[in-house]
């Protein structure tokens, strides 16, 4: 025998007023949202877990000991597992940087920007080409300094200047100078 | 039908041989009795004792976990290490960056000879962990009869009792009780081992190393053995769980939310199933009218069912 | 498949139809979880843990993957990078945590599942590859479960691992060479360690691929329900959205509270402590015991002492196997034409009594090896064999069942007590099923 049922969704009763249509909706939307916010918390740790850890953000400072750099010479240090030059300038070297014209650079900068007052013989790059990565020669004893005095790099022939400028080859930017001061007159921390 | 038997076969089968071996055991312990061992009636479970971090709303007491690290630094460090613990990570438990940096200072941490590449030490900087007092497990043991004094940056979380066991053992010991050497003649503490109820075999190669005094706090508390000891053991509970006061504010966070989400999310559940029973609506035999009509006119027919 | 009153898939929004027409991935999410999927209208919260289950598996394999951007799977380096999660990684205490529990939760959420299952007879026909894979699923679940386990290096993973590959060589002729070609090596070292991680990483997709055939299974006859009786019109059953998806959603989020007070206020409740000492293949610990989750199973190989014929290590690993492969043959060994526990009063006692032996074979296996427990998990073991292999089978072929209901929603109406009461005159629509 045929019987009638009606379909339980979508059938609402005459007898319900807009306010109850309104707080069942509510009714509805709010665990929703909750489940939305939910996700979007449950989620924000996952992302968050592949930024720096601890151990590695408490080796993004390192502090160099530049007492024993004597003018002239310039060593190699290791900051963020990334290569440091450290330059010990001579008044010649500061001179050949002062004579060119900054305006002739590819990228301009004068080498009392690229020091610190008070330390404008030091200077401090990160040891990195701007062309595609590789370490320029130049730092230690018997490396070939380029044209320039400065630093050659073997891969592309890119050539940095006394002041570890852009002057010659593929690289579009002068070596970058880390965030570096000076915690006393023989010892700098980097980063 | 042998394949219908096969079931039957295969459970007796496997219920024969565990009840032989049920039977076999009985016998064996009638006739063998296992042999009682002194741990079975004199080990003692760990002591009831309370820190700061216990309980779901714990959180460490700094200045507590401060007096620890005293603690480990001036008497356990001689044998234990803590290699898993930075001194960065002590800026947890309050200290500043000079603090950890003047702290690192004071520790040799291996290093290699710049010039010569031969092993040596270098001043500890806040990124090194802390440094283990022997080169290797080999050189710990010849220094200290053949036992490994195990190293302590997980101890809590690696012994059954956690931070209560690690401050019954250290505040345990105690002469061998007569009454054991009565049972067990033969299980006199070995000369080389100190007796230490807490501690599973009872006998333990670690000798007291707590008798009070051994530090002197700068914020003037007592310095007695339990003060120490408890003071060291909150410390480790630290060193295994530097997470807890984060894990415990978070915990609160996520349960209010997970209880208002449920809350809200049974209402509607039930909000949906009350509208859809409310609207469905049977008519014909199953109505419940219909059925009592049905009932009467039944009876009056003198028809059952 | 599925039935003739469910609502089709038509699509208004013309984005949503110009994709039905290229590739209908909507089309089938509607028909199996969307308003387009009837399921009875009488399912208990038994039901929910499905679902669940499936949630659980999704926490596992996002966290599993985040983990494993920073394990390093080498014996030296193993345990502290795991260390290195907890202390150092961006709220890697809490990622490792959740997959620590997770795991245990996964496994908790599919026993009561299968027990469910048990009760209600799910694994009856037509639904018999339903079980089947679902018993694929728990199969493939513990090998993973074993196989992480020994990923931190502890002193548990270590000797687990030394204990559970000991297994295969317990078999004749092929045992011992089987044993090191799973190892490769003669024990368990960074050969084991680095497969492992490989293979514990693969097999939660190969999980998560049995697990859509185990729906697809499910979705050909639909779900059973709480009375055993099959779904006869559209009265019977409500779509699975709004009606389902409300009531699987709010029980998840107080399922996931659970859960959230284990891992955020005792995250190591549930395993031992031994797991924080670093393996040491020298020094074997006090008390080997695997997971919670794995007990009842290590009590049964535990209770073979005793020679017969065969020795009594390989009795234990052939019962340890065979008390999971002999679910297999459930549909077959118990053919009672009536599916739910609640009709069935005989068997239904017997049904306790299994779910407290398994209960008892845990407490069994997690306890130090003594005459007593030792003989407590003999007992237990003989019934569970007992249960599947003799009283099943006998339950089903001399049991007088109740009558069962008409149907799904005469079961509704009338309240279930009522419609599985014996027929009384007078009271109409209900017919006695013959014992």
């Amino acid at each position: 025998m045929a019987t009638e049922a009606e379909s339980a969704e979508g059938s609402r009763s005459l007898s319900e007023t807009g306010e109850g249509v309104r707080r069942r909706d509510f009714l509805y939307v709010a665990p929703v949202a909750f489940a939305g916010v939910g996700a979007v918390a449950a989620v924000a740790p996952l992302l968050w877990q592949m930024a720096p850890p601890a151990d590695v953000q408490a080796q993004a400072t390192t502090e160099i000991d530049i007492s024993k750099v004597q003018t002239g010479q310039r060593i190699k240090a290791l900051w963020r597992k990334q290569p440091i030059f450290v330059a010990h300038l001579t008044p010649k070297e500061i001179a050949d940087a002062n004579a060119v014209p900054v305006s002739s650079l590819r990228d301009p900068e004068s080498l009392g920007q690229r020091t610190q007052a008070g330390h404008t013989q030091w200077l401090i790059v990160i040891g990195v080409c701007t062309h595609l990565g590789c370490i320029p020669l130049g730092t230690a004893e018997g490396e070939n300094r380029g044209p320039y005095g400065g630093w050659a790099c073997p891969c592309h022939g890119s050539m940095y200047d006394t002041a570890a400028r852009i002057r010659q080859g593929p690289a579009p930017k002068n070596l970058v100078v880390p965030p570096y001061k000076f915690t006393s007159p023989t010892a700098v921390t980097i980063g | 039908m042998f394949v219908r038997g096969l079931k039957y076969l295969i459970g007796l089968g496997f219920a024969f041989v565990l009840l032989l071996a049920l039977f076999t055991g009985i016998a064996g312990y009638v006739k063998n009795p296992p042999v009682p061992l002194p741990q079975d009636e004199f080990h003692l479970p760990p002591k009831d004792v309370h820190f700061a971090s216990d309980g779901p709303f714990g959180k460490f007491d700094n200045r507590q976990l401060q007096r620890g690290l005293q603690v480990y630094s001036e008497v356990c460090k001689a044998c234990h290490s803590l290699n898993l613990v930075a001194f960065n990570d002590l800026k947890q438990i309050g200290y500043d960056d000079a603090e950890v940096k003047a702290f690192a200072s004071q520790w040799q941490v291996p290093d290699i000879n710049p010039d010569t590449g031969e092993a040596s030490t270098r001043k500890g900087l806040p990124a090194d962990h802390f440094p283990s007092p022997f080169a290797n497990d080999v050189a710990a043991r010849a220094a200290n009869n053949n036992a490994l004094p195990p190293d302590l940056s997980d101890i809590v979380k690696a012994r059954e009792g956690g931070a209560a066991y690690v401050y019954s053992i250290l505040t345990g010991y105690q002469n061998q009780p007569a009454a054991l050497l009565q049972k067990f003649p033969t299980a006199k503490t070995p000369p080389n081992l100190h007796y230490n109820p807490y501690f599973a075999s009872l006998n333990i190669a670690m000798p007291q190393m707590l008798h009070g005094g051994e530090v002197t706090y700068a914020d003037g508390t007592p310095n007695t053995a339990d003060q120490e000891a408890k003071d060291v053991a909150a410390f480790l509970v630290w060193t295994s769980q530097p997470d807890i006061n984060r894990r415990h504010a978070a915990g609160i966070a996520v349960a209010v939310f997970l209880a208002f989400a449920s809350i809200l999310g049974f209402l509607a559940y039930h909000q949906l199933w009350d509208e859809a029973k409310r609207s469905v609506r049977l008519t014909g035999p199953l109505d419940p009218e219909n059925q009592v009509k049905r009932k009467r006119a039944s009876r009056k027919a003198g028809v059952k069912g | 498949m599925s039935f003739s009153w469910a609502k089709p898939y038509e699509p208004k929004h013309p984005v949503m139809r110009w994709l039905d027409d290229r590739l209908p991935l909507p089309r089938l999410v509607y028909g199996a979880i969307g308003g387009g999927y009837p399921v009875p209208r009488n399912l208990n919260y038994w039901w929910n843990f499905g679902v669940l289950a499936g949630l659980f598996l999704t926490i596992q394999i996002v966290t599993g993957i985040t983990l494993a951007m920073w394990y390093y799977a080498t014996t030296d380096g193993a345990f502290n990078s795991v260390e290195h999660i907890m202390r150092d990684v961006n709220a890697g205490w809490l990622i490792r945590y959740v997959h620590m529990n997770g795991a245990s939760f996964f496994f908790l959420v599919t026993y009561i599942h299968i027990f469910r299952g048990l009760y209600y007879g799910s694994y009856k026909a037509p639904r018999e590859l339903v079980w089947m894979l679902g018993l694929v699923i728990y199969l493939l679940m513990m090998a993973t479960a074993f196989m992480g386990y020994v990923l931190p290096w502890g002193q548990m993973s270590y000797w687990g691992a030394q204990v559970i590959t000991n297994f295969f060589s317990a078999i004749p002729v092929i045992g011992d060479p089987l044993r090191v070609w799973i190892l490769g090596g003669y024990a368990p070292d960074q050969a084991a360690l680095t497969r492992f991680f490989s293979l514990h990483y693969l097999l939660p997709f190969v999980i998560a691929g049995v697990v859509i055939l185990h729906i697809w299974a499910l979705h050909i006859p639909g779900s059973n329900n709480p009375t055993g009786v099959d779904v006869k019109d559209e009265r019977d059953t409500l779509p699975f959205h709004p009606f389902y998806t409300a009531k699987d959603g709010w029980f998840a989020a107080a399922f996931l509270l659970f859960f959230a007070i284990v891992v955020f206020f005792a995250p190591n409740w549930l395993g031992n402590p031994d797991n924080y000492i670093p393996a040491n293949n020298l020094s074997t610990p006090a008390e080997i015991v695997p997971e919670w989750y794995l007990l009842p199973f290590y009590a049964i190989l535990r209770s073979f002492t005793a020679d017969f014929i065969l020795p009594a290590k390989l009795w234990g690993v052939i019962a340890m196997f065979s008390s999971i492969l002999l679910l297999f043959f459930l549909p077959w060994l118990d053919k009672s034409p009536v599916r739910s526990g609640n009709y069935r009063p005989v068997f239904k006692r017997f049904f306790w009594i299994l779910v407290v032996d398994v209960l008892v074979l845990g407490w069994v296996g997690g306890s130090p090896v003594k005459p007593l427990t030792v003989a407590v998990g003999q007992i237990a073991a003989t019934y569970y064999f007992l249960h599947f292999l003799v009283i099943l089978p006998l339950i089903s072929k001399f049991e007088t069942p109740l009558p069962l209901p008409n149907s799904i929603s005469e079961s509704v109406l009338h309240g279930e007590k009522q419609e599985s009461a014996p027929a009384r005159s007078g009271k109409p629509g209900v017919t006695t099923v013959a014992g």
